[in-house]
């Protein structure tokens, strides 16, 4: 069941926030033992607040498009009364006193906390796999990564045990995962959402954003991030005439073949409903990488200093060392990469001037293995986390909207995404294309595993 | 400007000084981008590391 469904069901007195909670309550306790998804349950109050929000509504309080509407929150965000564990045991003991800004926001507009879900350490992994709870595991094949960081995020939503959720992206966190497994991750504008009360990895990308089943929900899931709580979904742009471009060089040089295919088809379904679609060039897109990874690290091990001083043990050794590491870059290093940031980012600005949207896969593998330190992509064998960052860190560095949409899926039944990136400062116009896209995106039926109302 | 290997140089020395001789790949890794961000054009002071034939801005 969608957000926009829920809300339709719940106003024409079908269903009760109650009901759907308590589905969603139920679901975790079946499959979070096999998936991990969660850190936190939060029953009691989820039922608490899912009573209060169908009393509301009898009353004739209606707060609006999330009114009622059971979702998760990844364990990064500050909920007044719980702790927020970033999934590290360096944390241990603390408790927030106050919601972020963000959560104050869901909270007027009467969304229901069913929990908080796991990560990757402190966000600073793409797998879910170095977490002091344990990995999160993908719901269609538990042997396999949900994608991180916001890895238990998107398990929760994918398994029906929340219908919307909150995730943070400093490099992908919230387009890895969604597209890993089937569904909508919408990383708005740098700078849009606020990230105060979200424990931070990288102050220069830090991003917060939702993850949902479609364009719409993730719309109504950013709307009440910022507080606009009463917004609903744009109008979706039309395809014909849309004007979309494909950064063919660099981004789609390493795809796993199944990927290439779906997203192939997907372009071909927009020319064919009148997109135009024409090829793009960044030129520096051979040094995203670098700069990413100088300042991500540098930005990390600022913030880490002093736990690292005085509990590195805490963390799980392959977060430390990557923290350890942002230590030896050097200032001048670090300008530098900024000054690559600057150039990157006017190089979007230029290919985004005559586009509506650029377009290119999100993951360009499906999910991998839980265990897997390198990938084979056609005939080369990479580092998995360096293959899963490749095509969405450059919108980090460079603060454009971007959103992944579920793209069909290979022959084992993986999920693909497809990713489209806005101008900066454009959210909104960037959720119009992905409205307009989403049903070419999405090729036949995507593997659903039992999502709540399927 | 300290140049890269004397840069990764010092870092590996650290970095089993402290303990953490698996640091090793990583600084040598880490080394690669850094040789990348000062070669690359944008950076027109980096000179020392820099890869000949680079256009300046």
């Amino acid at each position: 069941m969608t957000i926009e469904e829920f809300g339709r069901k719940l106003r024409a007195r079908e269903v009760t926030s109650a009901q759907v909670t308590e589905a969603c309550l139920q679901r975790i306790e079946s499959d979070n033992p096999r998936l991990n998804a969660f850190i936190l349950v939060m029953a009691d109050e989820a039922r608490q607040q899912a009573r209060d929000a169908d009393r509301q509504l009898a009353a004739g309080h209606d707060l609006g498009p999330l009114h009622g509407v059971p979702i998760s929150v990844k364990d990064l965000y500050d909920i007044r009364g719980t702790a927020t564990t970033a999934a590290s045991r360096v944390r241990e003991g603390h408790i927030a006193r106050r919601d972020a800004p963000t959560i104050a926001h869901l909270r007027q507009a009467g969304a229901v906390f069913v929990g908080k879900t796991n990560l990757h350490e402190f966000a600073f992994g793409t797998t879910n796999e170095d977490s002091a709870f344990g990995p999160a595991r993908h719901p269609l094949d538990p042997s396999r990564s949900p994608g991180g960081s916001s890895g238990g995020s998107a398990a929760s939503v994918a398994a029906g045990m929340a219908l919307a959720t909150l995730g943070t992206c400093t490099g992908g966190s919230i387009r890895i995962p969604a597209a890993a497994c089937g569904i909508v991750g919408l990383k708005p504008s740098y700078g849009e959402v606020s990230t105060e009360g979200i424990v931070p990895l990288s102050r220069t990308f830090d991003h917060a954003g939702p993850l949902a089943q479609t364009a719409a929900d993730a719309c109504l899931m950013y709307h009440a991030m910022l507080g606009d709580v009463g917004a609903v979904p744009p109008a979706p742009m039309p395809v014909k005439g849309m004007r979309l471009a494909v950064p063919r060089r660099y981004f789609c040089d390493l795809l796993d073949d199944e990927v290439r295919a779906r997203f192939e088809e997907a372009l071909n379904r927009l020319r064919d409903a009148g997109a135009h679609v024409a090829d793009v060039d960044l030129r520096h897109a051979g040094d995203i990488a670098a700069i990413y990874l100088l300042i991500v690290l540098a930005d990390a091990a600022e913030y880490h200093a002093a736990t690292l001083e005085t509990m590195a043990e805490r963390y799980t050794p392959p977060v430390r060392l990557r923290l350890e590491m942002g230590q030896y870059v050097l200032a001048e290093d670090y300008v530098r990469a900024l000054a690559g940031r600057d150039v990157l980012r006017r190089e979007v600005d230029a290919a985004l001037a005559q586009h509506d949207a650029l377009v290119l896969p999100t993951l360009p593998i499906p999910a991998p293995p839980i265990g897997a330190t390198t990938v084979k992509v056609g005939s080369a064998t990479e580092p998995v986390r360096n293959v899963m960052l490749r095509l969405t860190q450059l919108f980090n560095v460079t603060g454009h909207p971007a959103i992944s949409l579920p793209d069909g899926h290979t022959a084992s039944g993986l999920p693909c995404g497809l990713q489209l990136v806005g101008c900066r400062g454009q959210t909104d116009v960037l959720v119009r294309v992905a409205l307009g896209c989403e049903r070419y995106a999405m090729s036949g039926s995507s593997p659903r595993s039992g999502r709540v109302g399927g | 400007m300290m140049n890269v290997d004397a840069w990764l140089q010092g870092a590996v020395a650290d970095a089993e000084r402290r303990g953490l001789p698996e640091l090793k790949p990583l600084l040598e890794a880490l080394a690669k981008s850094v040789t990348a961000v000062r070669a690359a054009d944008f950076n027109v002071n980096a000179s020392s590391d820099a890869k000949p034939g680079h256009e300046s801005r």
